[in-house]
């Protein structure tokens, strides 16, 4: 049963972090932001996460979205780590989408890992928050308690 | 609509038998105990007590997210669970919230015995301090043996949060110490311990001095509970001085349950909650009974006729609804 007040009221909680072993963080605080701006609560985890991290912070904070940026080419392994801890967790309900230089021809390996959408350079910052917030509210009406 | 009990317990079962993902959900669900059955509040509370609450509180960047980070560690070294709440008071005015604590305490991924969540003031109808209290009993009854809960040590929240702790640790940094006023901000007073962070940096001598002698002098901390407050050098970004720290800690709650200041705390906590959760309840009615009503007081209120006459009918209905709230 999903319950209503469960999921009245709260604003949006996302989590926003930076995969893989290189430094930059511009892209992933400017969406940071961006969230922030358009009314999520935002938990910035930053640079050089690993996969059990990310899927750590998203079960302890409850989120409803998880946003990850990756610039490094191993994404697809990454993805798949942090798709199976998330599974492992009991968390594999929370969407997740991806952003970064990823060669187009890997949009579709993310997606079939389960990546709900996957933001090239260049997608504006309005869209990728329509579709965070999309995610987020579809996901809040899914909710189970157990 | 209110939640299913059942369910509840079920949830809270599988979070006390090490399910982190319905941890994090019951804490949700705590953040805004108003429609909770009250028998599940009861359930939850009626297994916590046994706690040790540490608030740590200080000016913005003195590095409180930093030091929590590199005393989990030390903590978990003891044999402690450890649980953290960090409570980020940013702007409610703009949009949403960018909660950067998290930021900084990055280490525990892999140990299930640490547990941090994030608070924002934003979307928390009850408050932050009722969120933040319900979530300390949620913890207790889980079994964190500590309870660390960040906040920046101004307004009535934050006072409210800090009368539930047992120990309040008071961080402060070089370049603001020998400014009294850098450590005014209400927490002069309120600390057992203070910790005078990133003494890497070249002023720090000077600021430790400083605060010595005003400690020597007792214009700083608490002395009401008879514990004479202590002062701690450290650096957080170094490590150094966490395990000099952690035993004070320690030894501060020890002190506290020898008097029997422990299960005091425990009561006052409660007794704050059932504070919070009336007016939140009592919010919520006064809400419900002006939207009734707020189209035929139009009229009224242009004419300037009957103003606090309305409010104290409102104020009265609303109550009157409270009555008729089903029977618990
Ligand atoms: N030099 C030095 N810098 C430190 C130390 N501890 C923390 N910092 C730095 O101080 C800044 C603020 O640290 P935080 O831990 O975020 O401080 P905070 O008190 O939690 O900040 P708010 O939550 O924003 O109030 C960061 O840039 C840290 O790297 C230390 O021991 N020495
Ligand atoms: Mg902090």
């Amino acid at each position: 049963m999903s319950s209503p007040q469960y999921i009245e009221e709260r604003p949006f909680k996302v989590i926003v972090a930076k995969i893989g072993l290189d430094g930059h963080d511009r892209g992933a605080k400017v969406i940071a932001r961006a969230l922030k701006d358009a009314g999520f609560e935002v938990v910035y985890t930053g640079i050089r996460q690993t996969p059990e991290q990310v899927a750590r912070a998203a079960v302890e904070e409850d989120a409803d979205v998880i946003g990850i940026s990756i610039l490094s080419g191993a994404h697809i392994h990454h993805i798949q780590r942090l798709m199976e801890k998330l599974k492992e967790m009991g968390a594999d309900d929370i969407p997740v989408v991806v952003g970064g230089t990823i060669p187009v021809i890997d949009v579709d390996k993310l997606k079939e890992l389960g990546v709900k959408d996957v933001f090239l350079p260049g997608e504006s910052l309005r869209r990728i928050t329509d579709v965070i917030r999309t995610l987020a509210e579809e996901r809040r009406r899914k909710v189970r308690l157990l | 609509m209110s939640l299913n009990n059942s369910e509840l317990a079920v949830l809270l079962d599988k979070a006390r038998r090490g399910d982190l993902r319905a941890t994090g959900k019951l804490l949700t669900i705590m953040e805004d105990p108003y429609r909770l059955p009250p028998e599940f509040f009861d359930m939850v509370a009626s297994q916590a007590g046994r706690a040790h609450v540490i608030g740590v509180t200080g000016i913005p960047g003195a590095g409180k997210s930093t030091l929590i980070s590199r005393l989990i560690p030390e903590l978990r070294r003891r044999g402690a669970r450890v649980a953290v709440i960090a409570i980020d008071p940013t702007s409610p005015i703009s949009g949403g919230a960018l909660l950067g604590d998290r930021l900084r305490m990055q280490d525990h991924a892999m140990d299930p015995g640490v547990f941090i969540r994030s608070v924002s003031t934003r979307g928390l109808k009850g408050g932050l301090s009722l969120a933040a209290l319900s979530m300390i009993e949620l913890f207790d009854a889980l079994g964190y043996e500590k309870i660390l809960v960040e906040t920046v040590g101004v307004g009535q929240a934050e006072v409210d949060i800090m009368s539930a702790a047992h120990t309040i640790l008071v961080v402060t940094m070089p370049g603001v110490g020998d400014d009294v006023q850098a450590l005014k901000a209400g927490v002069m007073e309120i600390g057992d311990i203070y910790v005078l962070n990133k003494s890497d940096l070249p002023d720090a001598q000077k600021a430790y001095e400083y605060l010595s002698f005003a400690l020597d002098k007792g214009e700083l901390g608490s002395y009401d509970s008879g514990w004479t407050p202590k002062l701690f050098k450290v650096s957080a970004v170094m490590g150094q001085g966490m395990a000099e720290l952690a035993d004070a800690i320690d030894e501060h709650a020890s002190y506290i349950r020898s008097i029997g200041l422990a299960r005091l705390k425990v009561a006052s906590r409660r007794l704050t909650l059932i504070r919070l959760m009336s007016e939140r309840m009592l919010t919520v009615a006064v809400e419900e009974e002006f939207k009734r009503v707020k189209a035929e007081l139009e009229a009224k209120a242009l004419k300037a006729k009957g103003i606090l006459a309305e409010a104290s009918e409102v104020a009265r209905r609303a109550c009157k609804n409270l009555d008729n709230l089903p029977p618990t």
